[in-house]
């Protein structure tokens, strides 16, 4: 797949994202909008799409990072125990500071997701067999210990009902002035880009990483604090999207091979396509409903994973 | 008497046993040798019916294999894989007592106590009989699955591959005991092994595989034999005898 | 100490612990409370039975003591059944007559899956255990979103109310479906006792249990038919908890240390009846309700099935 494809496919798709929802805008209206219709069109649809675009992209290449450090095509920031250690964080926040500024919110959502990801590593650093399947299988089960922590503190605290908002990813309250904090991710990925080879020879193992000159430790920081700030800001203005980090990659590397840099766009351009086509599917299905986008990329995403997994075996 | 007629079975596409017939002889000792791969222990599942087969008939005792009630069956013939990784934890007397299944649906009457009881000292396993399972050596727990089969008291015991991570002494031992169940007791073994050597020197008939086909089959003394040796290894051993054994030196 | 003993034991305190849970903080109006109460403990009581009778059965057939049914996600499959034949017949249908009719009906779905699942994973030689385990997680995290994924589609407009009214949870125990399940568990028992002999030879494993004479096969398929029924009641009672099995089946092997599956099952009843009884009682008085005991059981389960992770892939 030619990387023009992905790119007409993310225009062609954002231009549809564009006039799909409840108050009808049609295409050629867009010289003679209503005030109303201008007003939706600046503070909705386009912050939706944008949050789109941004978080599909970044989780994608966070996911990429991960498996490049932990040289583990199942590693992801769903299968790692990040997402939830973000979530945990915000229920934190929002107990600590009783109301909390989202840059409060978003920091601690950093804090604990760069915790809680150290904690995984430092668990497999001390886990002699590095089977391929069994990593990600201790990973998740790591989220769900962090996941039910969270949910017993949101029960002491009568806070339930906004920290399952967090759980399923959700574009439609997305609005001007709720989601510029996504822009944060931006810069991150051009930092990710030119970090990219160092990130693969980090993974190939702290011995082999030093004998090249490279300063093992630091790099894996770098790409862990990458993650986890792309992941606490995600899962603080959209919500958990999961296996996205986990899929993306995998299926860029099917068709392309393993070369980082080059599968860098790729993976945020398929990202970006991904998240933006089940955001239209998950409007379209019920409208003038819809259905949150943690729903619709749970479903696709883990039917995705187990066909990966079942592939994988049939070549192993 | 076990007779195979024509067997064939296949994994997916790929034919590993290829129409075999052998006839096995009561009261001896039969190996099955060969290469890696050569479809010996695929036959031995086969007959024991732990594994399917496609084409072909297996006759034990005049009547096929698919033929017999699963139960009836094990009070005639008795299995033991390579691998006897347990999940449970078992001591070597429970074990055994295992044995006696067949005929007590797990209710151990007098007379199956009194068969374990001499599984055990045909084994030589007093001491050991309260010993759990994963305290033991290797060839101790070799010995305390042999005598679990003892105690199941069949006609044929089969074997795959039973010398398998036992050093010499181990291995000679086990031996050794097959020998006196076809003398003393008169059992039928047959079994898989991996050194031509233990087979030279206690079986009394060889079956030789080779890509999933027999290509000789005979008395132990005419099967043992520089061309023949040849044909089942694609290597040439030279034969000694010392004592009236035939001794294969394979190693150069 | 024999297993007989530690049965007993385990038995008082079960009844001690059904005891305080019906008997404490009795107001003036018993008459009310009282078989309220009592309809929720059974309905508690028979989850935890068929949660570790599916579990201990589960372990022994697959051959390990890391899968449960629950972990391969079947309870999730169960939901998910649910949601779609109110799916497909509309939620407005959610009479007495019909929920009995969509249960027996998500049964046998349940029971045809879990042959269908067996043949497809469990059937294959030298399946890597792990491989069972993560494809079984991810297969439970796809039946729940297709699941949540019907019922935003049945009523966008109140989800949760649909997804409150329609599935149980410990909080809201579904009586109505009592008996229906009484009755199933019960016939379901009464079947596996013919096979109930089989279960420590097969616990030797699959080459060992047909060398003994066991028609492995057609035995193992029975068998699974049985614990897809349980699991279903299980689900339908007070909806999926997770780690409850591994956890009382785990705990029943390290308690009583034998290998008797009578023994073992019964024990394992026992603690999954201490544990869920106990736990309830905790939550409801200690907690005062602000937390649900499922969270708990799934914190210490997971902690538990991580250790067991750890420690299996070091043997």
């Amino acid at each position: 797949m030619k990387l023009r494809y992905l790119v007409i496919a993310l225009i062609v798709l954002s231009i549809v994202s564009l006039f799909i929802g409840a108050s009808s805008i049609r295409i050629f209206d867009i010289f003679s909008m209503t005030e109303l219709q201008t007003q939706i069109f600046i503070q909705s649809r386009i912050p939706r799409l944008i949050s789109i675009v941004i978080a599909g992209a970044s989780m994608a290449i966070a996911g990429l990072i991960m498996q490049q450090l932990t040289r583990n095509k199942f590693v992801s920031p769903t299968t790692a125990g990040t997402m939830d250690s973000a979530r945990l964080g915000i229920l934190v926040s929002l107990l600590i500071f009783t109301s909390a500024s989202p840059m409060q919110q978003a920091l601690t959502a950093f804090v604990f997701a760069l915790l809680g990801t150290f904690v995984f590593m430092k668990i497999l650093d001390n886990i002699k067999f590095k089977d391929a399947i069994f990593i990600p299988l201790v990973g998740i089960m790591f989220g769900n210990i962090i996941g039910s922590i969270t949910t017993f503190f949101a029960y002491r605290h009568d806070l339930i009902q906004s920290i399952t908002a967090w759980l399923q990813g959700d574009f439609s309250m997305i609005m001007s002035g709720r989601y510029e904090l996504l822009y944060l991710s931006v810069p991150i990925l051009f930092i990710a880009y030119f970090f990219a080879n160092k990130f693969t020879i980090a993974g190939m193992g702290e011995e082999f990483a030093i004998n090249l000159g490279l300063n093992h430790k630091q790099v894996v920081n770098i790409g862990l604090i990458i993650v986890a700030l792309v992941t606490a800001v995600v899962v603080l203005t959209v919500g958990v999207i999961p296996f996205l980090g986990l899929i993306i990659p995998n299926i860029v590397s099917i068709y392309q091979g393993d070369n980082l840099k080059k599968n860098l766009p790729h993976t945020a351009l398929l990202g970006a396509v991904f998240v933006l086509f089940c955001d239209i599917l998950g409007r379209v299905v019920i409208y003038p409903y819809e259905i949150p986008i943690g729903l619709t990329v749970g479903v696709i995403g883990s039917g995705v994973f187990i066909y990966l997994l079942l592939r994988r075996r049939q070549y192993a | 008497m076990i007779k195979i007629k024509n067997l064939t079975k296949k994994f997916g596409e790929k034919p590993v046993v290829k129409d075999v017939s052998v006839h096995i002889q009561k009261g001896k000792i039969t190996s099955f040798i060969g290469p890696n791969g050569a479809g010996k222990s695929t036959l031995l599942s086969a007959v024991s019916r732990l594994i399917k087969h496609d084409i072909g008939e297996i006759f034990i005792e005049d009547k096929e294999i698919k033929k017999w009630k699963n139960n009836d069956l094990s009070k005639k013939i008795a299995i033991l894989r390579q691998s006897n990784f347990l999940n449970v934890r078992l001591t070597v007397r429970e074990l055994i007592s295992f044995g006696r299944f067949p005929y007590s649906q797990g209710r151990l009457t007098e007379e199956d106590w009194q068969h374990v009881e001499e599984a055990i000292e045909f084994m030589d396993l007093h001491d050991l009989q309260d010993s759990f399972l994963d305290e033991l050596s290797g060839g101790q727990r070799q010995r305390a699955f042999i005598a679990m089969v003892i105690a199941q008291d069949t006609e044929y015991i089969l074997l795959d591959e039973p010398l398998n991570n036992l050093d010499m002494k181990h291995a000679v031992q086990i031996m050794k005991i097959l020998r006196r169940l076809v003398d003393e007791l008169g059992k039928t073994v047959i079994i898989v092994l991996h050194d031509i050597n233990f087979a030279s020197f206690y079986s009394d008939y060889i079956v030789a595989l080779k890509d999933g086909k027999i290509i000789k089959q005979g008395p132990t003394d005419e099967i043992i034999d520089q061309v023949n040796l040849k044909e089942i290894y694609d290597m040439d051993i030279p034969i000694r005898t010392i004592d009236q054994c035939k001794v294969c030196v394979y190693f150069a | 100490m024999r297993s007989r003993t530690k049965l007993i034991i385990l038995f008082v305190i079960a009844l001690i612990l059904i005891g305080l849970f019906l008997l404490t903080d009795l107001s003036f109006n018993w008459d009310y409370v009282l078989p309220r109460r009592t309809m929720k403990i059974l309905a508690i009581i028979l989850t935890g039975c068929a949660i570790a009778f599916s579990t201990v059965v589960f372990q022994t057939i697959t051959n390990n003591r890391i899968l449960t049914p629950s972990i391969i996600g079947l309870d999730s499959l169960y939901l998910l059944i649910q949601t779609f034949i109110i799916f497909a017949f509309g939620s407005a249908h959610m009479t007495l007559m019909n929920q009995h009719v969509n249960f027996i009906i998500s049964v046998i779905l349940m029971v045809i899956f879990a042959l269908l699942l067996y043949h497809f994973l469990f059937k294959r030689e030298g399946q890597n255990i792990y491989f069972l385990l993560l494809i079984g997680i991810i297969f439970g995290t796809f039946f729940n979103s297709l699941a949540e994924f019907m019922q935003v589609l049945i009523d966008p407009n109140e989800f949760q109310v649909v997804q409150d009214r329609m599935f149980a949870s410990f909080n809201n125990v579904n009586t109505d479906l009592f008996n229906i399940s009484l009755i199933l568990m019960v016939l379901a028992a009464l079947y596996f006792l013919r096979f109930a002999k089989y279960l420590d030879v097969m616990a030797l494993g699959k080459d060992h249990a047909i060398n003994l004479g066991v028609n492995y096969d057609s035995v193992v398929k029975q068998m699974l038919v049985v614990v897809a029924i349980m699991i279903s009641v299980a689900t339908v009672l007070v909806g999926p908890i997770t780690f409850l099995g591994l956890l009382v089946a785990n705990v029943a092997y390290q308690f009583l240390k034998t290998y008797r599956h009578r023994d073992l099952i019964l024990g394992a009843m026992l603690i999954s009846v201490i544990a869920l009884v106990g736990g309830q009682f905790i939550v409801e008085r200690v907690f005062t309700f602000t937390t649900t005991i499922s969270v708990i059981i799934n914190f210490i389960g997971g902690v538990y099935f991580i250790y067991l992770l750890l420690r299996e892939s070091r043997a």
